[in-house]
């Protein structure tokens, strides 16, 4: 049993349920072809480092899977060049280090506490909170 | 007799002495590199974006061979830059 991880970048012109249905359509695949999914992280919006096909962000996906069929990758990635969607992806195979520090990762325990990830987590919440707190006071304003 | 402790230095005798480099996967038990985490790969490229020698890091063969495909993975997927002018 090899455990992998596949990486896309979907294309974020797409409206918010296009993308997640590109990116529902490889989860599919890759489970209908009898592979076990371990995890499915969306990674969000991202800056890209250099533009590719003109777009200048991206939507991150990351796939792990257990499988135990070698001529499923190949095809895999067959329908991810082929899909305009996708503007980049990569398969990685994991070592057993790879496994351990994913699985780490998933429970928190890799990363220092108050780091640049969890501070821009939070910055983000206090923007919603900020952005949702104005609304509810003038509904509430109207009513009186 | 004076031992060694006793003598006193005019000039304090670690100046100019260079600290011992280590490598850092070694010493603190790190084993996987994450290729999607560009804070970390950061310390290992120069402000043009490129490697960083092994005599300049410190890390061992095999880690540093680990790191450069760690950042090559990072660049096809646009979270590190192949070319760029002032990235730190």
């Amino acid at each position: 049993m090899r455990q992998y991880e596949v990486n896309f970048i979907v294309d974020p012109v797409l409206s918010g349920d296009e993308i997640k249905e590109a990116a529902q359509t490889y989860v599919n695949l890759i489970q209908e072809s009898g592979n076990k999914i371990v995890n499915v992280d969306e990674m969000g919006l991202r800056q890209l480092a250099y533009p590719i096909k003109k777009r200048t962000t991206g939507m991150y996906y990351c796939v792990e899977y257990q499988n135990e069929n070698p001529e499923f990758i190949p095809k895999m990635e067959l329908a991810l060049r082929r899909d305009e969607r996708i503007m980049r992806f990569l398969t990685v195979k994991l070592d057993r280090h790879g496994v351990e520090y994913n699985d780490k990762k998933r429970k928190g325990l890799i990363g220092k506490k108050g780091g640049k990830q969890e501070k821009l987590k939070e910055e983000i919440k206090e923007v919603k909170k900020k952005a949702t707190a104005p609304v509810a006071k003038s509904v509430k304003s109207e009513e009186e | 007799m004076a031992s060694r402790e006793d003598i006193k230095f005019l000039n304090n005798p670690n100046i100019g002495k260079q600290r011992k480099k280590y490598c850092r996967f070694r010493k603190f038990g790190i084993k996987y590199i994450d290729y999607k985490d560009p804070d970390f790969l950061l310390q290992f490229i120069n402000p043009q974006g490129k490697v960083l020698p092994r005599r300049i890091t410190g890390n061992s063969l095999k880690y540093q061979k680990k790191i450069a495909v760690a950042i090559k993975r990072a660049r096809h997927l646009a979270i590190l830059p192949f070319v760029a002018d002032n990235m730190k």
